[in-house]
C-alpha cells in the first residue's frame, strides 16, 4: 500500500500491521490529550502542585528529557566539529531522538505555564535577569536547529528525493550542517547549563545552592557535562530498543562501541566532578548555612541516603566503569545494563534537583513536603513517550535513518519487522 | 524583544540576552536562506544529479 514510500531495498511490515501498532499507541496519546484539554480548560487546579511545588512532575520531565536529548547536540558536535566520521552511522537517529525530546519539552512547558496564550510573553517581555528566560530562548532556538538537522533526512525519503529541488536542498543542507551543529552546541551549552544554574542560585534552598565561577554556580557546568555524558547512553538505549523491536541490526558494533566509550569517559569525568561537588557542598556549603547532611536525607518516608548512593554510585560510577573498560563495554549485556543505569542516573539527578529541593524543610517550623502527581500530570507526562514511539516508527518506516541497515542485514534474509 | 518594545532598555542585560539570541537566529536564518537559494539555483541549472 505504501511501498513506494519505503526506502529502496528495505523490508518493512505490512501497512495494516503498522497501522494497528500506531493506533494502539495513539490511544495513549488520546489519554494524554484528554488530560491536557482538562488542564487548559480548567486550569492548574487539575494538578497536585501547590505552594511547595511550583516545580513538579512536569519540570522534572522537562529537565530529564532535555538531558537525555543531549545526545543529539553532543553526537552532532563530535561528528561535524570534531570530525569523528564513524558517528555518521547513528547521527540521523540521534537527531530524531533529540527532536522528539525537545519538541516534548516545549509541549510540556506549554501546559505548565498555565496560560499558553501568553507563552510568547517570555520572548516579547523578556526578564533578562532570569536563567529561565535564557533557557526559553536557547530551547526554542535549539529546537529550530534540530528541525533543520532533521529536514535533510525527511527530504531523502524515496519519493521526496525525486523532486530536484528537495534533492538539492538536502544536499546543500548537508554541506553546511557543521554551522548548524556548532550553533546547536552553543545553544545547548547554555540552556543545559542554565537549567542547572537555576537550582544552584537558589540561596534560600540550602539543598540546591552552590558556589561557582563568576555568575555561574557549579551546577551550571555539571548539568551541561552530565547531558553530554548521559545523552549518548539514551541514544544507544533507544537504538537497542529499536533493534529489538525490528529484529534487525541497525548500527554496527564499531559505532556503538565508539559512542559507548566516549560516553563512558564523559560519565567518569562527570562523576568525579559530581563527587567533589557533593563532598564540598556537604562539608562546607550546607554547614555554612546552618544545615548538616543528615537534615536532607532523614526524618521522612522517601528521601533517604539511598537516593544519593543510587544516583552517584550505582547509576554513575558503575556505568562509567563498565563503559570505559574494553572487555565490559564490548559485552552486550553489560553495556546494555550500563546504559540503562546511566539513563536512570541522569533522570534521578534531575528528580533530586527539582523535587527533593522542594521537599526539604527550610524553615525551623517546616516539615518535609512530599508530593504525588495527579493523573492529569501523569497522563500528560506519558504522552510524549507515545508520541516518540510513533515518530520513530514513522521515521524508521519511511526514511533512510540507518545508513548501515542494508549492509548489516544482507547476510540473512530480511525479517518482517516494525 | 525589540528596541521598540516599551520595556526595552539599552543595558548590558538586554545586549547579552538578545545579542546572543539574535546572533543564533541570524546564523540559522542565513544558513537556511543560503541552502534554499542555492537549491533553487541548482534546480534551475540542474546537471541531473547531486551527491549526499
Amino acid at each position: 500500500m505504501d511501498s513506494a514510500l519505503i526506502p529502496e531495498g528495505a523490508k518493512r511490515c505490512s501497512f495494516p500491521k503498522f497501522a494497528i501498532g500506531i493506533a494502539i499507541v495513539s490511544a495513549v496519546i488520546l489519554w494524554g490529550a484528554v488530560a491536557m484539554g482538562l488542564i487548559w480548560w480548567k486550569g492548574l487546579n487539575q494538578t497536585n502542585m501547590n505552594d511547595y511545588y511550583g516545580f513538579a512532575l512536569w519540570i522534572w520531565a522537562d529537565l530529564a528529557i532535555i538531558a537525555v536529548g543531549g545526545g543529539a547536540f553532543f553526537t552532532g558536535l563530535l561528528k561535524y566539529i570534531f570530525k569523528i566520521d564513524e558517528l555518521k552511522n547513528i547521527i540521523n537517529f540521534a537527531v530524531i531522538i533529540g527532536f522528539i525530546c525537545y519538541s516534548s519539552a516545549l509541549y510540556i512547558l506549554a501546559i505548565d505555564i498555565g496560560q499558553p496564550l501568553r507563552g510568547w510573553f517570555i520572548f516579547w517581555h523578556a526578564n533578562v535577569h532570569s536563567m529561565l528566560t535564557e533557557v526559553a530562548f536557547c530551547l526554542s532556538a535549539y529546537f529550530a536547529v534540530l528541525t533543520i538537522e532533521f529536514i535533510p533526512n525527511i527530504l531523502e525519503n524515496r519519493q521526496a528525493n525525486k523532486v530536484p529541488f528537495f534533492n538539492h536542498l538536502a544536499h546543500n543542507m548537508h554541506g553546511v550542517m557543521a554551522v548548524f551543529a556548532a550553533t546547536g552546541a552553543f545553544l545547548s551549552f547554555f540552556h543545559q547549563g542554565s537549567l542547572g544554574g537555576v537550582a544552584g542560585v537558589m540561596f534560600g534552598r540550602p539543598f540546591a545552592v552552590r558556589e561557582g565561577l563568576l555568575i555561574w554556580p557549579w551546577t551550571f557546568f555539571l548539568f551541561t557535562w552530565s547531558a553530554a555524558a548521559f545523552g549518548p547512553c539514551f541514544t544507544l538505549l533507544v537504538t537497542r530498543i529499536t533493534e529489538a523491536v525490528t529484529g534487525k541490526k541497525l548500527v554496527s558494533d564499531k559505532t556503538v562501541h565508539l559512542l559507548a566509550k566516549i560516553s563512558g569517559w564523559m560519565i567518569v569525568t562527570y562523576i568525579i566532578a559530581k563527587i567533589i561537588d557533593t563532598i564540598y557542598w556537604a562539608m562546607v556549603t550546607a554547614p555554612s548555612l546552618g544545615f548538616t547532611l543528615s537534615h536532607f536525607y532523614t526524618n521522612n518516608s522517601f528521601y533517604g541516603y539511598w537516593i544519593l548512593i543510587t544516583e552517584i554510585v550505582l547509576c554513575g560510577v558503575v556505568p562509567g566503569a563498565i563503559l570505559i573498560m574494553k572487555s565490559t563495554r564490548e559485552n552486550p549485556k553489560l553495556r546494555l545494563m550500563a546504559i540503562i543505569l546511566g539513563v536512570i542516573g541522569i533522570c534521578l539527578n534531575r528528580w533530586v534537583m527539582v523535587l527533593q529541593i522542594m521537599a526539604v524543610p527550610v524553615m525551623s517550623f517546616d516539615t518535609w513536603a512530599l508530593y504525588f502527581p495527579s493523573w492529569q500530570e501523569i497522563a500528560t507526562t506519558i504522552l510524549p513517550i507515545a508520541y516518540g514511539i510513533i515518530l520513530i516508527a514513522v521515521a524508521y518506516r519511511y526514511l533512510p535513518v540507518f545508513p548501515q541497515e542494508k549492509e548489516l542485514n544482507s547476510v540473512e534474509p530480511l525479517t518482517e519487522a516494525e | 524583544m525589540f528596541p521598540f518594545s516599551f520595556e526595552w532598555a539599552w543595558d548590558i542585560g538586554h545586549a547579552v540576552f538578545f545579542g546572543g539570541f539574535w546572533f543564533a537566529i541570524s546564523i540559522l536564518g542565513a544558513g537556511m536562506t543560503f541552502c534554499i537559494l542555492k537549491a533553487a539555483y541548482d534546480t534551475m541549472n540542474d546537471s541531473g544529479e547531486s551527491h549526499h
